[in-house]
């Protein structure tokens, strides 16, 4: 049927069976308005062509009356044309807008390198070990490391190693901005990091002044628009993060509308209430390498050089020269973020269309560290899509110190990726600023979540270490003979540096 | 006061003299290109002679630098309250980000200046350049004022470079002049800066430019200023259509 | 198929003597006490390395060089000849032993370099003759230089260690220290390259264990212009030392805690200086931690190094009678050659044993 003059017909249905006792909790649930009552039939009824599929009406169904299904109504089957595009011809006929989502490309068509990489294990010549009885070490350090040693006028070792970050797991958070996820997403992955000895990261829009006591688990973030960036901010966490870029939207800035800019996030960005707030796409005082430079040793100025300095890119073509000149900027740390990293918001065409899979991004730009030689001196950060464990093992055997995940981090607090981020309604009260919404996240429920991911991550990157024989993280970093493709050409072995299995 | 003589000084040491220094009133003499001087620092006063480098009083967080000479790009980046007088030109990017405190700048600034200034409630930055502006004057502005008097100006080129205000959504604009500047972006509105709020916001800002560079300030004031906001009615969020 | 082509992990047995009174021993009784552990090897490479035997050219390179034929030794000598001064060459004397077979051509240079052209190179002497036995290795086919230490050699072969001290007349030489390899590599490798000991300069390794960072340690130290052609933790272990011994300026001891390193919690319950010592080392070249089962001795020009892994996941036993120091994988190999020690035990996992030469001792 014709909705609003729009011929777009929905893309799910959903299914209400006859256990429905007619409670209603349906209704208080959902965020997007699909169900409600029909008091002249006297029955519950839903309008699919609100529903997004985010799962919380049918988690919540007291009978487990709902179900979600895709609209089993079909388009004229066409590969080249499908219903997807098809849909989007509609809306931008209709709209004349450019077509907005959230969250990492859902496209499959571009390889997702990970699943097709296998672990290796010790196998007579060398021994496994058992890391529930047996010493297994995951604490990372990352940061700059100088070129030589000094010693003293006795010979004695000086510790010239500028200030790094100790991670009890070489997993962290992405950063997420307040604005973007509630105040109870920021409550949670603050305490869920201290708990964990990781860091979480503010993301472009400040930190709220309530979670400054969690500065030392905290990774402020300074972006083009710097948002609620001012030197105490900058003195606040353990490390200040230059955003230059992130995988879902390379080049692209961010467009916080007004209607999420109200009371605290007015006030921790520094912005007035009820008006758009754009980060331009690039730093305007960053036009050229030698600028990055300048904002590197800016902020280590203003923090008396007692924080490292992250930058963290989005994942492009020329990523490996990118990352030699960001290695070289004085910066301690690179964070690589690849193509399916998520967003709160992204033009679809940018995010499905720019940027390289983390996978092969982080291989070149490990191997070109080292071919200039100066792999040693800089960590490496990797994200965008990290799934799991095994995910992140074979990023660290790629060549990362660690990785820091979002989507996965959201999803431990109920995310269930239907993408409509950009509206504020969020069913689960992660990606909203609407009150009733944002209750719906127990930050210390959501910090044990978080914690418990993390931690049975971490106890599985030791059964995967053990099994091969390794008992410290280090020695599974840039370690690529532990890893081996299935089913890729040889120029995508090459390019990760593996060899077939196999071989 | 203390005075520096940063003749051939690397700007690591000049930095770590100038935060080590104990004294608030630092003088800085034969500055040559020394960058992030004031950087993030509170209380100072420091006075520079010479040409200091790029990014002078960067994240700069209630100390107050004067210049005498030029000074180069980046000047006030993400400046978050204090001020900077440079009894002379600045470079591009000046005043980057900032949310706080006032620059004021006797000659020219270059491009981009007052790019993504942003305001929150009693914090308001303020730049005012004495001469002219490059392009991209107050791109993405977010809050704040700037102030082009366009004097020195004897040809009576244009006060603005191209895309004047491009992006901006909040803040205002005022220009000594009565030409529209070029291209103006058709969601911004420009109008003439009536009598009152000439007197009020105008005035005291002209009197204490004046004061700081030996200028007449009714000479100034006498002038007509236009004054280049949002408009409420256009704004960009009709740009975007969900999937 | 040749080391190099596929990674070979093989598990061994190791020997060591060292004389701190600088006593000449022949090499006949460091082939007693590795052949005690015949069960360790397999007969697929055996070899030994002795120091202090060239005392009449102590100043100069002992260049040890396999050649698959005499073009390759043509086409090596002529690049010899335009890097160094050449005071002697000869094959090294070998006698046949029906275990061992297929050797290649076995030669011996005693070098230094054209004063010219290493002031042209603008290198230290050493980094002159380590990136010229490199290139050699690299580039020349069926040449490979296997020993280039001062006033020290590498005797290897594939074969039981027994049979190689017999092929090279390793009695024939006297020094005060010396170290031994039989090896049980998990393939067929044809090649006397891939044997041990390996070595650069006067440094020399022998290894038993397959270690479990191989790749992130190869990777790590292929950025310092090493190239681990040979895919064996030998190497990799011997280009490590080198780059923080030689490169780096680190001392054994401290190289040491570096390659094992000990765990986090081990650091924390040292006391303050030893703990941010040893977690300043850790930090700083965590590429080169070494992980997975290994004990080596590590020879050196006045010295000898034992470590083992930081779980001492490998056999390790040194005794010592007099001002000698014996070092083996089985207390049987020191036994049979000296029954009466002084005292014997087995050092703790990632504690290095150091051994140098008395004071005014000279090799």
């Amino acid at each position: 049927m014709i909705r609003n003059g729009s011929i777009i017909q929905p893309r799910f249905h959903v299914h209400r069976s006859t256990e429905c006792v007619n409670c209603r909790k349906c209704i208080a649930e959902c965020s997007f308005g699909v169900h409600s009552w029909d008091e002249k039939n006297k029955r519950m009824k839903a309008d699919s062509s609100k529903c997004v599929d985010c799962q919380r009406c049918v988690v919540y169904c007291p009978v487990d009356a709902l179900s979600i299904t895709r609209n089993e109504n079909i388009m004229h089957p066409n590969h080249a044309w499908c219903e997807d595009s098809l849909n989007e011809i509609y809306r931008q006929a209709e709209t004349g807008g450019v077509l907005l989502s959230s969250m990492g490309a859902p496209d499959r068509k571009v390889p997702s390198y990970f699943p097709r990489i296998l672990l290796n294990a010790s196998q007579v010549t060398n021994p496994s070990i058992d890391p529930l009885r047996e010493p297994m070490e995951t604490t990372t350090f990352i940061g700059r490391r100088p070129e030589s040693i000094e010693r003293d006028l006795n010979g004695k070792l000086i510790d010239n190693l500028p200030p790094h970050l100790e991670l009890k797991e070489p997993i962290m958070f992405a950063a997420m901005s307040y604005g973007a996820v509630s105040l109870n997403v920021h409550k949670a992955l603050a305490m869920a990091s201290e708990a964990l000895g990781t860091y979480w990261n503010t993301g472009e829009g400040g930190l709220h002044e309530d979670l400054y006591k969690y500065g030392k688990n905290t990774i402020v973030q300074v972006a083009s628009g710097r948002f609620g960036v001012h030197p105490d901010y900058l003195s606040a966490g353990a490390a200040v993060e230059i955003k230059i870029g992130q995988g879902a939207k390379p080049g692209i800035g961010g467009h916080l509308t007004g209607a999420k800019i109200h009371g605290d996030i007015a006030k921790t960005r520094m912005v007035p209430e009820g008006i758009d707030a754009i980060s331009p796409a690039p730093h305007h005082d960053i036009y050229s390498i030698e600028d990055l430079r300048q904002l590197v040793s800016m902020i280590k100025e203003a923090t008396n050089y007692t924080k490292p300095v992250i930058v963290k890119v989005a994942a492009v073509h020329n990523i490996a020269p990118i990352a030699s000149g960001i290695a070289r900027s004085g910066a301690d740390i690179i964070e690589i973020d690849g193509f399916r990293g998520g967003t709160g918001a992204a033009p679809v065409r940018i995010r499905d269309n720019v940027g390289i899979p983390i996978e092969l991004a982080l291989a070149a730009v490990d191997q070109r560290l080292r071919d200039e030689h100066i792999r040693s001196q800089i960590s490496i950060i990797a994200s965008g899509s990290i799934r799991n464990s095994a995910d992140a093992a074979k990023a660290i055997a790629l060549g990362a110190d660690a990785v820091s995940i979002g989507t996965a981090a959201l999803c431990a607090l109920g995310c269930h990726l239907c993408a409509s981020c950009q509206t504020g309604k969020c069913a689960w009260g992660i990606a909203t600023q609407e009150g009733d919404l944002m209750k719906r996240l127990d930050p210390e429920k959501g910090a044990e979540r978080l914690y418990n991911l993390v931690h049975a991550w971490k106890r599985e990157i030791e059964e995967i270490m053990g099994g091969m024989g390794i008992n410290s993280i280090e020695a599974l970093r840039g370690n690529r003979l532990a890893l081996r493709g299935v089913g890729l050409t040889q120029k995508e072995l090459d390019v990760l540096g593996i060899k077939h299995a196999g071989e | 006061m203390e005075i520096i003589n940063a003749k051939g000084m690397d700007q690591g040491d000049l930095c770590a003299l100038i935060k080590k220094e104990r004294h608030l009133d630092i003088e800085i003499r034969n500055c040559c290109g020394q960058r992030y001087i004031g950087c993030g620092m509170k209380k100072t006063r420091i006075n520079i002679i010479g040409t200091p480098g790029n990014a002078l009083g960067a994240f700069l967080d209630g100390a107050s630098i004067t210049v005498d000479g030029n000074a180069e790009d980046a000047v006030g980046d993400t400046m978050n309250c204090g001020s900077i007088f440079i009894d002379g030109s600045v470079g591009d990017a000046a005043g980057y980000a900032m949310r706080g405190g006032k620059i004021f700048v006797h000659g020219n600034a270059g491009y981009r200046a007052g790019v993504n200034m942003k305001a929150y409630k009693d914090k308001s930055p303020l730049l005012v350049i004495g001469g002219k502006a490059g392009s991209f004057l107050g791109e993405y502005l977010a809050g704040g004022t700037i102030i082009v008097l366009g004097l020195h100006n004897p040809k009576n080129t244009p006060l603005t470079g191209y895309f004047c205000g491009n992006g901006m959504y909040n803040g205002k604009i005022y220009l000594r002049t009565t030409e529209r500047p070029i291209g103006l972006s058709k969601h911004l509105l420009m109008n003439k800066v009536g009598e009152e709020e000439k007197e009020t916001i105008l005035r005291p800002v002209i009197m204490e430019f004046a004061a700081a560079f030996k200028e007449d300030p009714e000479k100034i004031l006498k002038a007509d200023f236009i004054a280049v906001e949002p408009d409420p009615e256009n704004r960009y969020r009709e740009l975007y259509a969900a999937i | 198929m040749r080391e190099g082509e596929v990674r070979i992990p093989s598990g061994c047995a190791i020997a060591g003597i060292f004389a701190r009174d600088g006593k000449r021993i022949n090499g006949r009784t460091i082939r007693d006490s590795i052949a005690v552990m015949h069960e360790r090897s397999n007969g697929l490479g055996g070899g030994y390395a002795g120091y202090g035997i060239y005392p009449q050219y102590k100043e100069y390179y002992a260049m040890h060089i396999f050649y698959d034929d005499m073009a390759a030794r043509e086409e090596c000598e002529r690049y010899l000849d335009a890097a160094f001064d050449i005071i002697n060459l000869s094959k090294i004397p070998t006698r046949p032993n029906p275990n061992i077979t297929d050797a290649p051509l076995i030669w011996r240079y005693f070098v230094t370099p054209l004063p010219h052209r290493l002031s042209d190179s603008l290198l230290d002497e050493e980094e002159y003759v380590v990136r010229t036995v490199i290139r050699l290795n690299n580039s020349i086919k069926g040449c490979y230089v296997f020993s280039c230490g001062k006033n020290m050699g590498v005797f290897k072969a594939v074969g039981y260690p027994e049979d190689v001290a017999d092929f090279y007349r390793l009695e024939e030489y006297e020094g005060y220290s010396w170290t031994a390899h039989g090896r049980y590599p998990t393939n067929t490798p044809g090649w006397w390259g891939g044997s041990h000991p390996f070595a650069l300069l006067d440094l020399s390794v022998v290894h038993n264990g397959e270690i479990s960072s191989y790749d992130a340690n190869r990777r790590a130290v292929e950025m310092y212009g090493y190239s681990c052609n040979l895919l064996t933790d030998t190497e990799v272990i011997t280009y490590i030392l080198d780059y923080l011994k030689r490169r780096v300026h680190l001392t054994l001891e401290e190289s040491a805690s570096v390659i094992a390193a000990p765990f986090w919690n081990t650091i924390s319950l040292k006391g303050e200086e030893e703990g941010k010592r040893l977690a300043y080392l850790r930090k700083m070249f965590s590429e080169f931690l070494v992980t997975g089962p290994f004990s080596i001795l590590v020879g050196f020009g006045g010295g000898m190094m034992a470590l083992n892994d930081r779980l001492k996941l490998r056999s390790l036993v040194v005794g010592e009678k007099d001002r000698t120091v014996y070092f083996a994988s089985e207390e049987a190999a020191i036994r049979e050659i000296a029954p009466d020690l002084d005292s014997i035990f087995s050092p703790k996992g990632g504690e290095p044993v150091i051994v140098h030469l008395d004071e005014g001792v000279r090799a």
